[in-house]
């Protein structure tokens, strides 16, 4: 989950009726309530938050877990050594630290992308033939 | 003949804006490369498409030659604009581009290198009739060829190195016996910083002044110069104010010398596309060439401003191979213009002073141009230099572009960082600087007059 992702949710609640809002996306799960003051007169306050209304997240991140690999280089990337070829990883599979993932391709040279932990592959978060940048997501892995 | 498609600004802060603006002016796509901690920077955001290329210390990014052409090459840029400073002087690097298929916006991989040798650059100047000052024919290679040449020229000299450049590895010898010690030191310092230990002498000229000349080239071998810039107001050798025309440029003809100087120096290196020529002129009005400098310059909207030419939509033109639009004869700078370099520093101590611009207003009106990179609530890296922006105005005369430049300082409000705006202030009152009478030992002397370290 992203702070992108919080404050887009964070607006959605402000601008409803909504009192709790609770969103599993990608394995985290968030749980968004708004606390309730009440005016001098007793009455409970419109849904447009006024100065004194508070929302407060409960961040229960289940990403955390979850080991991200990005890439250490500006490149093409390819789930396969060659075109014919099968894919290093799949979702599922079993991994160690050291296993080569992935190749990206920069400037004809063929770079091995290799996981930094053992443990099982969740989710490949590129496509094949992607560009990518430095830094940028390739795997989630779940480590042992 | 047609321009690029789409051009890679390797590079980042202001001069990535204005290349980004340029491209757009010609209707060229423009693809922005930043560090890790630059993804708000205001060059990933005008560009059309970015691409991160590696965390910020900028051998990892912004020197990072594989990550820059593998960006080029993801994103099908035809053309890379280098900018200055990182890897815009570096030959390997405009080698490499040409290998790859991708053009390079600047002179020739060899016109890079020559002007990169210092030693090398003055040895073939002394040799096609453009003056320099007396010294070493070329580089000195041991302390005794350093001490003859040295006792013929006459103390002091000044110990420089090949490789350095901009001021950096200089060592001035007052008196023969210190010749020894600063020769072997000059050496090791040389090595450290720069990865090469030749060194040059040159005559040691205390009082001079730093006017350079602005010259565009095509590939027929068209050459024309834009007038000079005097950058004689420095600290420590970096530049802090320059000025169009130079205020000992008083007459048609020193102009004139002064220009064609400048292209008879890039004709004898066969120069291509746009670049600078650096001269000291002595007290006795002598001009001297010192080096040339292959890119764009941090100063070269002064140039723009008394001209009126867009000097880097020229320079992608020059590079997609289009001829020289202009004739020397339509050159006609008019008015004066003078550029304040303004850095994240303090204005006393120079000390830098990164960190998140509370509130930021900008000068404007008549004549007056800002070159900058900074947004209220940017946060300015500890990792790059301190120039934050450019403060340029244009008037009619040398008086009105002082006023003009104290009322925009005046007006020129950053707020959560230091930044030298004061110490800007202070020069433009200055009476010495007022009547144009400085030379590069200015900024020293006022410090020293207020008492504080330099």
């Amino acid at each position: 989950m992203e702070l992108e992702d919080l404050k887009e949710l964070i607006e959605l609640l402000k601008e409803t009726d909504i009192t709790e809002l609770q969103v599993e996306k990608d394995g985290s799960k968030v749980k968004i309530k708004r606390e309730k003051i009440l005016s001098p007169m007793g009455m409970p306050v419109q849904k447009t938050p006024l100065p004194g209304e508070k929302l407060v997240a409960e961040l229960e991140d289940e990403t955390q877990r979850l080991v991200t690999i990005t890439s250490p280089i500006v490149g093409t990337f390819y789930r396969a050594p060659s075109p014919e070829a099968q894919t290093f990883v799949e979702v599922g599979q079993s991994v160690n630290k050291g296993t080569v993932l992935c190749i990206v391709e920069a400037m004809k040279l063929m770079n091995e992308i290799e996981s930094d932990v053992d443990g099982t592959i969740v989710k490949v978060l590129v496509e094949n033939g992607q560009p990518v940048e430095y830094g940028e997501p390739l795997f989630l892995i779940e480590p042992l | 003949m047609k321009l690029f498609e789409k051009i890679l600004i390797a590079n980042r802060g202001e001069i990535a804006v204005r290349i980004i603006r340029a491209c757009k002016e010609l209707g060229i796509k423009t693809v922005a490369v930043y560090s890790d901690i630059e993804k708000d920077a205001l060059h990933v955001r005008l560009a059309d498409e970015s691409v991160c290329i590696g965390p910020a210390n900028v051998g990892q990014s912004y020197l990072n030659i594989p990550a820059i052409l593998s960006a080029a090459e993801i994103t099908d840029s035809d053309a890379i604009h280098p900018g200055y400073g990182f890897l815009a002087e570096n030959y390997h690097f405009a080698e490499a581009c040409i290998t790859s298929g991708i053009t390079f916006i600047g002179p020739t991989p060899e016109n890079i290198r020559l002007g990169g040798d210092k030693a090398k650059a003055r040895q073939t100047m002394k040799r096609k009739g453009v003056p320099v000052v007396s010294g070493s024919d070329g580089p000195v290679a041991t302390e005794e060829i350093a001490m003859k040449v040295a006792r013929k020229i006459g103390f002091p000299v000044v110990i420089k190195a090949s490789a350095g450049g901009g001021g950096h590895g200089m060592k001035i010898v007052k008196e023969e016996k210190d010749l020894e010690q600063s020769f072997y030191i000059a050496q090791r310092e040389a090595l450290t910083a720069f990865g090469n230990s030749e060194l040059y002498i040159e005559e040691y000229i205390p009082e001079l002044r730093h006017v350079e000349v602005q010259i565009m080239a095509d590939n027929k071998g068209n050459v024309i110069y834009l007038g000079e810039r005097d950058c004689s107001i420095q600290r420590r050798h970096q530049k802090l104010i320059e000025e169009s025309p130079s205020p000992i440029s008083t007459t048609e003809k020193f102009k004139k010398r002064l220009g064609e100087l400048g292209v008879k120096a890039a004709r004898a290196i066969k120069y291509r596309n746009i670049g600078t020529v650096e001269f000291i002129v002595d007290p006795r009005g002598n001009i001297h060439f010192i080096e040339i400098n292959t890119r764009v310059q941090v100063e070269h909207p002064v140039t723009e401003a008394v001209t009126g030419i867009d000097i880097i939509k020229e320079q992608i033109k020059l590079a997609a191979g289009f001829p020289l639009e202009f004739k020397q004869s339509k050159i006609k700078p008019s008015g004066h213009a003078i550029e304040c370099r303004i850095n994240a520093e303090d204005s006393e101590s120079f000390i830098p002073s990164p960190g998140r611009i509370t509130f930021l207003s900008l000068p404007g009106g008549e004549g007056v141009r800002v070159d900058t990179a900074i947004y209220s609530g940017y946060v300015i890296p500890s990792h790059y230099d301190s120039l934050i922006a450019k403060l340029i105005v244009h008037g009619a005369d040398r008086a009105e572009a002082i006023t003009k430049m104290r009322r925009a300082l005046d007006e020129f409000i950053i707020e959560g960082i230091n930044t030298t705006i004061p110490f800007h202030k202070k020069v433009i009152s200055n009476p010495e600087f007022i009547t144009g009478d400085y030379d590069t030992n200015f900024v020293e002397k006022i410090n020293v007059n207020t008492q504080k370290t330099v």
